[in-house]
């Protein structure tokens, strides 16, 4: 184990917000889940007592006959926001203090920095540059992010759970997007963080970074592996791989969207195109996954290769 | 009234010669009587000052602990009426908001004042931007902590911001009504990373150069506008005039793209984004307000969806 390696990268100023997500984010996922269940477990008793259910306040909050169901703002919700201002202030100013932000050498374009790493916020989209062309990695990537985001409340007929932590009541929903997000996106940032040294190569944790290895990888594309050398050949059978990941990972997101009885409720309240748009994103994203293993497990560099693009 | 006066003036003029005249303080003391007086009403109008004109004309409303007062402190208050005069009890406590939202809207006011101040600082020109950095940082009192705050109060802002996505998603409070806040949220979150990502450039050194460099290759591959994207050769776009050139100013990182940051940094991306902050928040209240604490739905209640 080299423990100098480990503090240079843990300790580098740009990689300490990094460092705090680290913790922040499985806090907060405890702290958000943790009241999921709770609400699950009210939930589940309720549908348990109909009689119950007709009487009771149904939160997990305290709750005490004869309270005001509202508050003041003054003073009850601005001292809170006081004292979280006061705590951030504090916490910046100490850390203000205490670790200068990051500044190098003068900018120089003659000397590449290496490895040079976007923003620690988009390093998950630079690890998918390993697996996807710059245009599916920088382009197509972000758009389908930042689209499927906004068209998430399109697409989720779910009427359930507006409100109120739970799990129970939206699994399909809060397993894909936390997929999407601690997985896709926030791993990735760390793998980008912590585990790419210089070259973009794969260093565990604790390995030296050696800015001399060499790594003779040999990626091949899918139809070289099947012994294909002419084009309109080549092109066809991409495109049939293509069309075949589309069909079955398709088929596998339906079998998901109808997965139980509640499921089928769901999916019985959306529309042709809310079906279609939740089907392209989700199988837009599965692909990365996907590309992700074929990379690492039998070193396949494009699925399919045209004159124009390649995936 | 002009003759009185004819008729009194000699009685002042006869009367200091057969008796002594007052002596000059009691004069004055008589002249300033009337200010005296008027400084004494003054006082005591300071000692009970939330009747004076000036109060009155600041404050509204009185102070003492009614639930009118309450509700009016907030609502008559410019800065404090983005809350409305009651919220939902449960939603008060941390657990449920975590309180991301405001903190990242904290967060964007104090990177606009340590932003001002470093501007004072800064010229975006090649060669004098870093040169400037090293002096803010190294001989400019307080000039390191400033810099230092700007910079971690913006990752704190990132980190936020994604929390806050996060808690929205987990209590479904994007769904009806509240779908176009949440697109409207996206759209900061995306425009929180572009802040984030065009002040990387501006100290012009290593770091924010190789970053910047390493980010904008992707736009050569934008399919159609990139000269290195699919379809972009066969349109006619070049290195000079595709959409990497538009962001940068230039085929590479230079002067013209350390300017364009330092526009985009500084004015163009905050103004969007105060603006949509604004919508944001006043969308919050007109859907109804924060989404919870809420009381749990049953399964059995879902009613069936309008055709």
């Amino acid at each position: 184990m080299d423990w100098h390696q480990l503090w240079v990268i843990v300790s580098a100023p740009d990689n300490i917000p990094i460092v705090a997500i680290v913790f922040l984010v499985p806090f907060f996922v405890w702290y958000g889940f943790r009241q999921s269940f709770a609400t699950d477990r009210l939930i589940a008793k309720l549908e348990d007592d109909p009689k119950l259910a007709k009487v009771h306040h149904r939160k997990i909050e305290p709750y005490r006959e004869g309270w005001e169901q509202k508050v003041h703002v003054w003073p009850y919700l601005l001292r809170v926001e006081l004292l979280a201002t006061i705590i951030v202030t504090v916490i910046l100013m100490v850390w203000s203090i205490t670790l200068n932000a990051p500044l190098e050498e003068p900018a120089n374009p003659n000397l590449t920095m290496n490895p040079s790493k976007a923003p620690w916020y988009f390093l998950g989209l630079q690890e998918i540059l390993v697996y996807f062309d710059p245009w599916i990695a920088g382009v197509l990537m972000p758009t389908l992010i930042i689209v499927g985001l906004i068209a998430i409340p399109y697409i989720d007929t779910n009427p359930l759970g507006n409100g109120y932590y739970t799990f129970r009541q939206r699994k399909f929903a809060i397993l894909t997007f936390c997929f999407g997000f601690l997985i896709l996106w926030l791993l990735l940032v760390l793998i980008g963080t912590f585990i790419r040294g210089p070259g973009w190569m794969w260093f565990w944790p604790g390995e030296t970074w050696d800015h001399h290895r060499l790594i003779f990888e040999t990626n091949v594309d899918f139809h070289e592996m099947l012994g294909i050398k002419s084009q309109p050949w080549i092109g066809l059978v991409g495109f049939l791989a293509f069309g075949l990941y589309v069909v079955v990972f398709g088929f596998l997101t339906h079998k998901l969207i109808v997965w139980t009885e509640f499921n089928r409720k769901i999916y019985a309240r959306m529309t042709l195109l809310q079906y279609l748009t939740l089907q392209t994103l989700l199988v837009s994203m599965w692909a990365l996954p996907l590309k992700i293993a074929l990379r690492q497990l039998f070193r396949i560099k494009y699925v399919w290769v045209t004159p124009w693009f390649s995936i | 009234m002009a003759d009185e006066e004819k008729v009194k003036d000699p009685e002042v003029e006869e009367t200091p010669s057969g008796e002594s005249r007052p002596s000059l303080i009691k004069r004055l003391q008589v002249t300033l009587q009337p200010f005296v007086d008027k400084g004494k009403e003054d006082w005591n109008a300071v000692r009970d000052h939330k009747r004076t004109q000036l109060w009155k004309s600041v404050f509204r409303h009185k102070l003492d602990e009614t639930p009118r007062n309450r509700a009016l402190a907030v609502l008559t208050n410019v800065f404090l009426h983005l809350h409305p005069a009651k919220v939902n009890r449960d939603a008060v406590r941390f657990r449920f908001t975590w309180g991301m939202g405001g903190l990242s809207l904290y967060l964007f006011i104090v990177l606009t004042i340590t932003g001002v101040f470093l501007m004072f600082y800064y010229h975006p020109t090649k060669g004098q931007a870093y040169a400037d950095i090293m002096y803010l940082h190294n001989d400019v009192p307080f000039g390191g902590l400033l810099r230092n705050m700007h910079r971690w109060a913006a990752h704190l802002m990132i980190i936020t911001v994604w929390l806050h996505m996060f808690r929205v998603f987990l209590t479904g409070s994007y769904k009806t009504p509240r779908e176009f806040n949440w697109m409207v949220g996206v759209i900061l979150l995306v425009l929180t990373s572009l802040l984030s990502f065009t002040g990387y450039l501006l100290p012009d050194d290593q770091l924010g150069f190789w970053a910047v460099t390493v980010g904008t290759n992707m736009a050569r591959a934008t399919p159609l506008l990139g000269h290195e994207g699919p379809f972009g050769p066969e349109l006619g776009i070049t290195a000079y005039n595709d959409v990497r050139f538009a962001l940068l100013g230039g085929s590479i990182v230079d002067s013209n793209a350390l300017l364009r940051a330092y526009i985009w940094h500084c004015i163009a991306i905050p103004l969007i984004l105060s603006v949509l902050l604004a919508v944001h928040f006043w969308r919050v209240r007109k859907d109804g307000s924060i989404s919870g604490p809420s009381p749990v739905m049953l399964e059995s209640e879902m009613k069936r969806p309008r055709k």
